[in-house]
């Protein structure tokens, strides 16, 4: 048995004159949330729909769990299961009729797929919209019996597509609890989001994808220290003292200070916090009232930008689908 | 969490959610025929959520009936009563395969929607989908089939062939438009939108259709379009069709028939296969 869950080398798939992948390598473990971070049209959709072989490689080679995704394909299907970026039920069934119809495909027999369905009903919440047409479920409910449906047998690794995009707060918290539960039991979790916060909150491993390439890997610790020791965010209570309270920064952390858009703001990018308490107690002694101060790690934001030169934008109206 | 609808706390559903997890067990793996199968049960449940797709086949056929029966009865055979024997396999032929090309675009919704992508990421017999979205639509050409044939009945066809002629005729259309559904699977994992595979597909049926031997005797046709009508695979399943039901001889066009169908899954068959690995 392979000890990892994913391993890659040069892996690409190219549409057209786009390198939608060009040459990922990856050694992904067992275990945990592997995240694929990364803008619209990264090639994060392409490369796991090449893992999950719903798309063949035009290059390089992949294998999962140990099985190569090309010529062992079937023994990969039996294991991963996937959860799509648009529905990946029918919508014209009812929930309890999608799952009972996956179940009968695992080989379930009629009752026994009638029992497999109420179980993931039931723990999913979904008990009360049983018979009630996918279509006409919100969105929340809809990523539900979407990821219920991955579960019917369940897999080794689960891939999730974009699973809270377009969701509210409330039903992405309830995403993010169905994940934690998954992997609490052994279920390898791989990825993909926009989001900087979810993979903040869920990885355990990003992988950073920008132009069909991995242009940074680690923990969410590790790629915030790459980008330095954080920020100072000063904000002054009267806006003409700004200047004032720039120069005094300036010269106790010997850094950059930026004046941001806010005309009370002032933030500084830190190469050593210990000049910080000093900084602030200068500004005091210079009679500067503070509104507000924070020291924060940077965000995956900042990582993202200053990996990229360019700001994680996402975007809502354009799909990564092809 | 109380001011959730759900009754469960996200830890009472991590309990249920591992529960599931850990208590699911692995079947032994279907084969095809069975995976198939449920597919055409899947075509079915369909059915009865949206049964607005039975209208093309419930109101297409009678359409057609009526209207070729008595805009062409007077003027081709001197009475529609004489023309209906000789037009009424025809026109079964003609709505039940024109039906076939609403296959291609239904797939090509399904693939835009999502759902292939969880058929084709799970450990079945490939093809199994597409062969249970043709077994499904069989039962709606079947439909189509018996209603057109009622209609027939009704203004006045008498078959000779009796029920077993009429039977046969309908279980070689089905065959013949089972095997001609592949065209129009390979159609939508090539063409983009539905719009697309609708319009290919009536261009490609129109020729068959009408450059046959439905209507009239090609004997009154130049001599070009006889050519063509004699190589049109079409005008070999009518004239079969119509001596199952007319109780007359049937010739080698049966044979033919058949041979065209297998050739037809063995062609685009394959090339939907080919294209289904890695569809956009």
């Amino acid at each position: 048995m392979s000890e990892l869950a994913i391993e890659t080398t040069g892996l690409t798939k190219v549409y057209g004159d786009t390198r939608a992948v060009d040459g990922i390598d990856l050694r992904i473990p067992r275990g945990g949330v592997h995240g694929f971070l990364g803008p619209n049209g990264a090639g994060k959709t392409t490369t796991m729909r090449m893992l999950a072989t719903l798309t063949r490689p035009d290059g390089g080679w992949a294998e999962v769990l140990g099985y190569d995704v090309l010529r062992q394909s079937d023994e990969v299907r039996s294991r991963v299961s996937l959860t799509g970026q648009f529905a990946s039920v029918d919508e014209d069934l009812t929930g309890a009729e999608n799952l009972r119809l996956l179940a009968r495909l695992y080989g379930f027999d009629g009752k026994g797929a009638r029992r497999r369905a109420g179980e993931l009903l039931a723990a999913f919440g979904l008990d009360d919209a049983a018979d009630k047409q996918v279509k006409k479920y919100s969105g929340g409910m809809r990523r539900r019996i979407d990821i219920a449906a991955s579960i019917v047998v369940t897999p080794e690794i689960l891939f999730l597509d974009e699973p809270t995009t377009g969701l509210d707060p409330r039903s992405r918290n309830e995403v993010w609890d169905i994940v934690r539960a998954m992997v609490a039991v052994g279920t390898t979790v791989l990825l993909t989001t926009q989001y900087l916060d979810e993979a903040d909150h869920l990885a355990d491993r990003i992988s950073v994808i920008d132009h069909g390439k991995v242009i940074a890997e680690g923990t969410s610790s590790e790629l915030k220290a790459s980008v330095g020791s954080g920020s100072l965010h000063v904000r002054v209570m009267h806006r003409a003292d700004r200047e004032r309270a720039r120069a005094v920064l300036v010269h106790q952390l010997g850094v950059e200070v930026s004046a941001a858009h806010d005309p009370h703001l002032l933030v500084a990018a830190l190469e050593e916090r210990g000049r910080v308490t000093r900084a602030l107690t200068a500004l005091d002694e210079a009679g500067i009232e503070l509104a507000q101060f924070a020291l924060g790690q940077p965000t995956l934001d900042e990582v993202f930008l200053a990996l990229t030169g360019h700001e994680a934008e996402p975007d809502e109206e354009e799909g990564e689908a092809a | 969490m109380t001011t959730s609808t759900r009754a469960e706390s996200p830890v009472a559903q991590a309990e249920a959610i591992a529960s599931v997890l850990t208590s699911s067990s692995r079947p032994r793996r279907p084969n095809a025929l069975q995976t198939s199968t449920i597919f055409g049960w899947r075509a079915l449940l369909k059915i009865k959520h949206v049964p607005e797709q039975l209208f093309d086949v419930t109101v297409f056929p009678v359409m057609m009936t009526l209207l070729f029966t008595y805009l062409f009865g007077g003027a081709i055979a001197g009475s529609v009563t004489d023309y209906i024997a000789y037009i009424a396999p025809g026109v079964l032929v003609q709505s039940v395969l024109f039906i076939t090309m609403y296959t291609g675009s239904t797939l090509r919704t399904d693939i835009d929607r999502g759902v292939f992508d969880r058929f084709r990421s799970l450990p079945i017999w490939r093809p199994s989908p597409l062969v249970g979205m043709l077994l499904g639509d069989a039962v709606r050409f079947l439909v189509a089939s018996l209603l057109t044939a009622a209609v027939c009945l009704a203004i006045g066809w008498r078959p000779e062939g009796g029920v077993l002629g009429v039977a046969a005729g309908i279980g070689l259309l089905l065959i013949f438009a089972f095997s001609l559904g592949w065209i129009w699977t390979f159609l939508s994992l090539i063409l983009r939108t539905p719009g697309a595979i609708m319009g290919v597909a009536g261009f490609t049926l129109m020729p068959l259709l009408f450059g046959s031997n439905i209507f009239v005797d090609p004997a009154t046709m130049p001599g070009w379009l006889q050519a063509w009508v004699e190589v049109n695979p079409v005008s070999d399943l009518v004239t079969a069709v119509r001596a199952f039901m007319n109780g007359t001889e049937v010739g080698v066009e049966a044979l033919a028939s058949l041979g065209w169908s297998a050739a037809l899954v063995l062609v685009f068959g394959s090339l939907t296969m080919w294209r289904y690995r890695d569809p956009r």
